[in-house]
């Protein structure tokens, strides 16, 4: 028998609950993660793959920080955890952040340089069908951000009206906008098919 | 799409500031989001008068000073204050029972706006209205400016309840939820939909009279998405401890030991106001409807 992959979900801040409906729905055992120990167990990681939600990703930051997840957790990406950052968890991946909040910190797994808030406020924010280079995706931007530089290690995936959105370095993917709050299941299903 | 919007908020913190300094120490607490005000609601209380809009230098001043999302508030029913706000470029308006109504029959039609707004309620009738007329995010009103947080649980508490109960009538005999739309003044179709979700289908913070960690945690374990704290923070001791310490506990709410280590040490809390001693004409969540 297979058993269901465990995805860990960053349970800080954010748009948790529609990663973790969208995760189950696919077949996966989510777990929500707020404490180190949630994600290393005596026996070694207690996960199989990671998605770092959307929120306010300075906060979400500072709480990583605060709560002893963010160390253990960018260990665990740096060694391979196949991993989906959304917006602002893309930011925490990113190896530099253009416009950081006071005190802002990133993880710097993903060989990228981002810019928050790069499409303008709330009242910017929008539904859209996008072209990927895994195909079509249907997915919603809030004050998204954009990758304005990036590696060489680094494949990008989409770009909306010329700026790059989404972006892939080996295990690691990481997208500006959110497929979870429209359904859209392409980066989920790809996550998961990482994992082995 | 504008009910998607509010998703980004939940699990956090959202503080009143009246100052673009209070805005940057709300920020570096890891507030999710600020609410630019002239005068805090314990000061709106104590000094009376109509209360309006802020001034539209105050709140770019504060949009400036932070990179998190801005919220201001315009007064119940005052369409062009939100217009102003729109043209601001804040990413929510308030329309908010805190400042004096504008119009005591109708509140904003919030569809006639790309802005998101979040609306006060104090039972599910309300909140279902003002989803009705746009609301992308409901908060529980409790009483704003007094500290005290029982009109806060007792407004949480009653939309939950209510939520549960038809779910329940759906359960039983969803021929009842016809009569159960009648009673709570809203339309049948948004009625089935929470009957069927269990929730409702925008994100519910509570607000009003939150002033401790221990406060926020426990609107949390009534099942709030989120906290808005007003006076609570710049009418106490220590502001940016306190602030910390309130975002700590919203986020891991059902952890008594990060409460008890959020709570020592905050300095005096603001000094508060019996809501049983504020006269009924001067009781903020008595108005919308």
């Amino acid at each position: 028998m297979v058993t269901a992959p465990r995805v860990g979900v960053v349970a800080l801040q954010g748009g948790v609950r529609e990663h973790v409906e969208l995760l189950a729905s696919l077949g996966a055992f989510p777990v929500p993660l707020r404490r180190p120990d949630e994600l290393v167990g005596p026996d070694g990681l207690r996960v199989d793959a990671v998605v770092l939600p959307g929120g306010e990703s300075s906060t979400i930051d500072r709480l990583l920080r605060l709560f002893g997840l963010g160390h253990p957790l960018r260990d665990a990406i740096a060694a391979g955890l196949p991993t989906l950052g959304t917006c602002a968890g893309l930011i925490q991946l990113a190896s530099r952040i253009e416009d950081p909040a006071p005190g802002q910190e990133s993880f710097g797994v993903l060989d990228v340089t981002v810019r928050r808030n790069a499409f303008g406020r709330q009242v910017d924010s929008a539904e859209t069908c996008l072209d990927t280079a895994w195909g079509p995706a249907q997915v919603a931007f809030i004050r998204a951000p954009e990758v304005v530089a990036y590696g060489p290690s680094v494949t990008p995936l989409a770009r909306l009206h010329d700026r790059l959105v989404a972006v892939n370095q080996g295990a690691i993917t990481g997208i500006a906008f959110h497929p979870e709050l429209t359904g859209e299941t392409l980066f989920h299903r790809r996550l998961l098919e990482s994992i082995r | 799409m504008k009910r998607g919007l509010a998703d980004m908020l939940k699990g956090g913190v959202i503080m009143d500031v009246v100052t673009a300094e209070q805005a940057r120490i709300a920020e570096d607490a890891g507030a999710i989001a600020v609410m630019a005000l002239e005068r805090v609601p314990a000061d709106i209380r104590a000094q009376g008068g109509v209360a309006r809009m802020s001034d539209p230098d105050l709140i770019d001043e504060i949009t400036a000073a932070v990179s998190i999302p801005v919220m201001a508030k315009a007064r119940i029913g005052h369409f062009v204050e939100a217009q102003v706000l729109q043209e601001l470029g804040v990413d929510y308006i308030d329309e908010s029972e805190v400042l004096s109504p504008a119009d005591y029959v109708n509140h904003i039609d919030k569809h006639a706006f790309t802005v998101p707004f979040v609306c006060g309620a104090t039972n599910l009738g309300e909140a279902l209205r003002r989803i009705t007329e746009g609301a992308a995010m409901i908060r529980s009103k409790g009483e704003a400016g007094t500290g005290d947080v029982s009109e806060a649980t007792r407004h949480i508490r009653t939309i939950k309840r209510e939520i549960a109960g038809l779910a329940a009538t759906l359960a039983s005999d969803p021929a009842e939820l016809y009569v159960a739309a009648k009673e709570l003044q809203a339309p049948y179709a948004l009625v089935r939909e929470v009957a069927e979700r269990g929730e409702l289908p925008v994100v519910l913070f509570v607000a009003g009279g939150i002033a401790t960690p221990a406060d926020a945690a426990m609107m949390m374990q009534l099942g709030a998405d989120g906290v808005f704290v007003g006076s609570g923070i710049f009418k106490s001791g220590d502001p940016a401890k306190r602030a910390a310490a309130i975002v700590k506990a919203t986020a891991l709410y059902s952890d008594p030991r990060v409460i008890t280590e959020a709570s020592r040490g905050l300095g005096e809390a603001m000094v508060g106001i019996n809501v049983a001693d504020v006269p009924a004409p001067h009781r903020l969540s008595e108005r919308g409807w």
